[in-house]
């Protein structure tokens, strides 16, 4: 039992003054994304179907390999940011915390191995 | 973890049905939510009849009669009886809104009454709104100036009183706060449509000196950035205003500091 007024459960521990820029980030990167990713379903969709040779060839193209790298930045930092609001809205506590550092670490994982992969394919 | 069923104890059960008014033909069937903190029980459904013939049109109209002439034990809120105080919220038919302007005849088949969702229960249909309440006066819900007081009063354009339009009229009820899926998940810090809609009546006040105060003090991740503008608040509202509207403004405004 702790005796707290309603005042001091609703203020808290006051504001953190952080927000706005993962707010604007989902803004700018949700705009940017949807640019991003018809132009990277065309890019797939040339290397689709084809043998191992032609998809190389696809993704070792300047344009085909930086948009897919753009995705691939772009897309899984939306995609952490995204994913922590999620966390944070339906999660508590220690929970909380332990997931978005999971999600964090997976989608950081993610970029690097892609990049890795890109560059391996591109240069 | 989010709660997706409800605790044992607030588990509801089929509860009382009551008498039918004797000679009445034309009858309307209520099922109310029931809960008293002094018995042990569980929460539960009664059942009441109301001769229509002999009953104002609106829902608090009923909730009276049946209290006046049926049981004198249902508890609910009410005072204005003219969407003024907004006491007499409630979720009337899935929504939530104040009995004492929503009309019988807006409400299908039969009329089922709970408290406001996601609130705890006083006792029937009267939720604890001291939370609610303590969040919005952490918003500042009064002018805040630094000048020196003028002589005569603080003016204001007409131009700039008409900002206030669609703000001012919140009456308060919490429809909207507790419609909020966010508000249900985080209402411990985010501080919900209602508290939200009230700070930027403040903050585009053009005689309030707090503005930046007032964004300083909304910039977190919960007060502020956990409306995802699910826009059930702006549905909800049974004075028709826009909280979400206010909450993007409040943003836009926090926004444009920075970039």
């Amino acid at each position: 039992m702790r005796y707290l007024t309603e005042r001091k459960r609703a203020e808290g521990r006051g504001a953190a003054h952080s927000g706005v820029g993962h707010h604007w980030y989902m803004q700018i990167s949700a705009f940017g994304l949807a640019l991003i990713i018809p132009t990277f379903l065309f890019v797939f969709g040339a290397a689709l179907g084809g043998d191992h040779a032609n998809a190389l060839a696809v993704f070792s193209r300047p344009i085909p390999a930086i948009v897919t790298a753009l995705v691939l930045v772009v897309g899984m930092q939306h995609f952490r940011k995204g994913m922590q609001t999620v966390l944070e809205d339906y999660t508590k506590k220690s929970t909380r915390k332990a997931l978005i550092m999971i999600i964090t670490t997976l989608s950081y994982g993610l970029t690097a191995t892609g990049l890795f992969a890109l560059a391996k394919i591109a240069l | 973890m989010v709660q997706l069923t409800l605790p044992k104890n607030s588990r509801i059960t089929t509860g009382k049905t009551w008498p039918k008014p004797e000679g009445a033909t034309n009858l309307r069937k209520f099922q109310i939510y029931r809960w008293n903190p002094d018995d042990g029980k569980n929460p539960s459904v009664d059942t009441y009849f109301v001769d229509m013939d002999n009953c104002g049109p609106m829902i608090l109209d009923a909730l009276i009669k049946i209290k006046s002439e049926t049981d004198p034990t249902l508890t609910f809120r009410r005072s204005c009886r003219e969407g003024i105080c907004g006491s007499c919220a409630m979720n009337i038919g899935g929504i939530n809104t104040l009995a004492c302007i929503y009309g019988m005849d807006e409400i299908k088949g039969d009329v089922k009454i709970y408290p406001l969702p996601h609130m705890a229960v006083v006792k029937d249909l009267v939720p604890d709104l001291n939370h609610f309440y303590a969040q919005h006066a952490s918003i500042m819900p009064w002018l805040e100036t630094k000048t020196n007081r003028p002589a005569k009063e603080w003016k204001q354009s007409i131009e700039d009183r008409k900002k206030l339009d669609g703000l001012y009229e919140c009456v308060m009820c919490a429809s909207c706060s507790t419609s909020c899926p966010s508000y249900w998940w985080n209402s411990d810090r985010y501080l919900g449509p209602a508290a939200l809609l009230h700070a930027y009546r403040w903050i585009i006040d053009s005689r309030d000196e707090a503005t930046g105060e007032r964004l300083d003090g909304l910039e977190d991740p919960f007060k502020l950035y956990r409306c995802h503008t699910i826009m059930n608040c702006a549905k909800t509202c049974p004075k028709g205003l826009n909280p979400a509207k206010a909450i993007v403004e409040i943003k836009k405004m926090i926004a444009d500091r920075v970039h």
